[in-house]
């Protein structure tokens, strides 16, 4: 279902936006990262990277929210194609 | 004159302090939370022959991810027992903000929830039926714009009709899957037993099904009655 297409959070690139399939992690730390507003099915805006690369700057559920890279490695899904590019 | 003591909780950002400025004035002093370095700010305000006592708790998504932040709200709530909690909402995002609602609401039933930013809301073509939500969550739901400072009467009002006793709250309550409320059940007369009416004991009876270490530390500590205050480390979640 869609796996063949999983990428993690990690490689989407600036503007583009990403539709939340599973979060690779268990215990205190995976419940950060639903407290945070990363649950399955939420769609990720990819706001900007900071000027080394790490953390980037996420928009989930009207909220800004930064993570580092060891966690979006983590968050897996799918691109969303957005409509303007169409 | 009979005194309350009120929590303000809610998302980072939502306009809690704001709030809280406008409810206290000038009347309030900040300190350090006892070993931790999180600011505590705690008001007065007068209403209606009742002296209350505020407390700006910390912005956190969530009670559980043991940041010291989180561990100060949560404990303020659980441990002190404030006599209502005002859960403050950001109006234009409120999904994510339902998170905390929702956990505050496992912990106490004295709550008001009270949508902030409705400006904002507005602005965005947000509309909000706060007597839909008031039913469905079970406690009263106020709107109101801590900047323009709409609203805010009837926050007063609603709190003073709680502190009243007036108002029957009959707050939503998780139903988890057949596996974890089996024993969620087994574990709540066992909960009551060991602490008796101190604590909600189906929440307690979560935690201890989550292995919440977090929250077992702090209770162990009050119990023994030792204030030590030295944060729990080695377990916490980076951030
Ligand atoms: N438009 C609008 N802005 C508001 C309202 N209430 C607060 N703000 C603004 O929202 C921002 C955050 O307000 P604070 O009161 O600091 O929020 P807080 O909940 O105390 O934030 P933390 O302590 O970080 O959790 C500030 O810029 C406020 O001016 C409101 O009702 N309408
Ligand atoms: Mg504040």
């Amino acid at each position: 279902m869609g796996l063949s297409n999983s990428i993690p959070l990690s490689q989407v690139k600036t503007g583009e936006m990403f539709q939340i399939n599973k979060i690779q992690l268990e215990g205190p730390l995976k419940r950060r990262l639903l407290d945070l507003g990363f649950i399955p099915g939420a769609v990720v805006e990819v706001l900007q990277k900071s000027p080394l690369g790490d953390p980037v700057a996420y928009r989930v559920s009207n909220t800004t929210i930064a993570l580092r890279k060891e966690e979006s490695l983590l968050i897996t899904g799918s691109l969303i194609r957005s409509e303007a590019h169409e | 004159m009979s005194n309350f003591r009120i929590a303000l909780a809610g998302n980072p950002n939502t306009g809690k302090s704001t709030l809280f400025n406008l409810l206290t004035g000038l009347r309030q002093h900040t300190g350090n939370w006892p070993g931790k370095t999180v600011i505590h700010a705690e008001g007065a305000l007068d209403y209606k022959e009742k002296h209350y006592t505020l407390i700006d708790l910390p912005g956190t998504y969530s009670l559980y991810s043991n940041s010291a932040d989180e561990e100060v709200a949560r404990d303020h709530i659980i441990f002190e027992r404030p006599d209502v909690t005002i859960v403050v909402l950001d109006a234009t995002a409120l999904e994510r903000n339902m998170n905390l609602a929702l956990q505050v609401l496992e912990m106490t039933s004295q709550v008001i929830v009270c949508i902030n930013l409705i400006d904002e809301a507005k602005k965005k073509g947000i509309e909000i039926n706060e007597r839909k939500l008031a039913r469905k969550l079970g406690v009263p739901v106020v709107k109101i714009s801590a900047r323009n400072k709409t609203g805010i009467n009837e926050l007063l009002e609603t709190l003073d009709q709680m502190a009243d006793g007036k108002i029957a709250t009959n707050p939503i309550q998780v139903t988890y899957s057949n596996d974890i409320e089996e024993k969620i059940a087994q574990l709540e007369p066992l909960v009551q037993r060991a602490v008796g009416d101190a604590f909600p004991a189906r929440w307690v009876a979560l935690r201890l099904l989550d292995g919440d270490k977090s929250f077992l530390n702090a209770l162990k500590k009050r119990q023994n009655g030792v204030q030590k205050e030295v944060a729990v480390h080695g377990y916490s979640a980076c951030h």
